[in-house]
């Protein structure tokens, strides 16, 4: 009962979409041979260069793969400081 | 025209490539097409058993390539269908015996005297498997809605890409509509959309399968089976028809999710 419950409510509860997000990501990291590891470290060594020339929001960085087809992709959304917000602080 | 080579892969085992590789085939033969089987499971031969053939091997893929006996020799005609052939794995070798441009040249000299060729590989990344895919035309994936299937077919369609063997084309076999309307298994978008290649069919779990290859009868020439079905739409769009996929499954909607809801007690 509670099991139906949850899906009526939540179908990701159920476990074909768990398989299906779950073999997304594993898709992901075998096509690429990109762990979230290498991503996070991918993210600190691209602040580290980008900021030498520009003053970035290095809270808001975001790296992912995103995906088309067969295709990876790395995206890369990093916020630049403007002026008025670095006035503001 | 010369032949088509096409070989049915999968990574995993077990998933059904011998059993596709079999029905295909003689769907086709059904329908008047010259076809030819090699079973480069070499070392694991199956293809025998499944066609009901296996009492009248003689000689084998490996005694072609090592030159004890000519091609026509080791190809065995299924009396069943006009023109229906297999060439068996040897059981007593492994998959070393044989290489890539073995296969090439073997399928070079049987293209201009069939319609189709298809080549059962072996499971896995290996040798069997490059020597199934090195003469392809036309690559198959075979898979099942399930999650370790779905992965190694993903590497094996990453493989073949790289090979620049052209695009695989998908099969999905072994679908429980119950399961998947209940939730409880991939359903075939879940994963076309995962491994986002064109689908070239869609079978049911079906028990008919088993009893059909109990017998050595391939159940594509079975007219009450709904792989049977499954497996003569298949051959149908290779031959370039135009077949809508099986219905598997309803939706499995939020409304018809509550009837089924209601229809068990509301317990
Ligand atoms: N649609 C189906 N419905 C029911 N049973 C099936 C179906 N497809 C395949 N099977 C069964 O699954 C088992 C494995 O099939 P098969 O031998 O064709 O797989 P395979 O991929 O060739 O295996 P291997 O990797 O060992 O060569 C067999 O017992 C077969 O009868
Ligand atoms: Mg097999």
């Amino acid at each position: 009962m509670s099991r139906l419950m949850d899906r009526l409510l939540n179908r990701s509860s159920s476990s074909a979409s768990q398989a299906k997000e779950r073999m997304k990501l594993v898709l992901v990291h075998d096509r690429t041979n990109l762990s979230s590891k290498v991503l996070e470290q991918l993210k600190d060594e691209l602040i580290g260069v980008i900021s030498r020339h520009v003053e970035i929001d290095e809270q808001a960085v975001r790296i992912e793969i995103s995906q088309q087809g067969r295709e990876q992709r790395l995206i890369a959304d990093i916020p630049l400081r403007t002026v008025a917000r670095r006035r503001l602080g | 025209m010369p032949a088509k080579v096409l070989t049915v892969t999968s990574g995993k085992g077990g998933v059904g490539k011998t059993t596709a590789t079999a029905n295909i085939a003689a769907a086709l033969a059904a329908s008047g097409a010259k076809v030819v089987c090699i079973d480069a499971d070499i070392g694991l031969r199956n293809l025998d058993v499944v066609l009901g053939l296996e009492n009248r091997i003689v000689y084998d893929l490996v005694d072609v390539v090592e030159g004890r006996c000519r091609l026509r020799q080791a190809m065995i005609r299924d009396k069943r269908l006009p023109e229906l052939y297999l060439i068996p794995a040897a059981q007593t070798r492994d998959k070393s015996a044989v290489s890539p441009s073995d296969m090439v040249r073997l399928c070079d000299e049987l293209r201009p005297e069939f319609d189709w060729v298809f080549i059962d590989s072996p499971a896995g990344i290996e040798r069997g498997f490059r020597n199934a895919i090195a003469p392809a035309d036309i690559s198959i994936v075979i898979t099942n809605p399930e999650v370790s299937a779905v992965r190694d077919a993903d590497r094996i369609i990453g493989l073949i890409e790289a090979e620049e063997k052209g695009p695989p084309r998908l099969i999905i076999n072994r679908i429980k509509p119950e399961m998947v309307k209940k939730g409880d298994m991939l359903s075939a978008d879940d994963v076309l959309e995962l491994l986002a290649i064109e689908l070239l069919g869609l079978i049911p779990e079906d028990e008919e399968v088993i009893i059909s290859t109990n017998r050595g009868v391939p159940v594509a020439l079975d007219g009450k089976s709904r792989a049977g079905q499954a497996f003569r739409n298949i051959a149908s769009r290779l031959r370039g028809e135009q077949v809508p996929f099986m219905e598997m499954e309803e939706p499995g909607g939020f409304l018809s999710q509550i009837r089924s809801f209601w229809r068990k007690g509301g317990g």
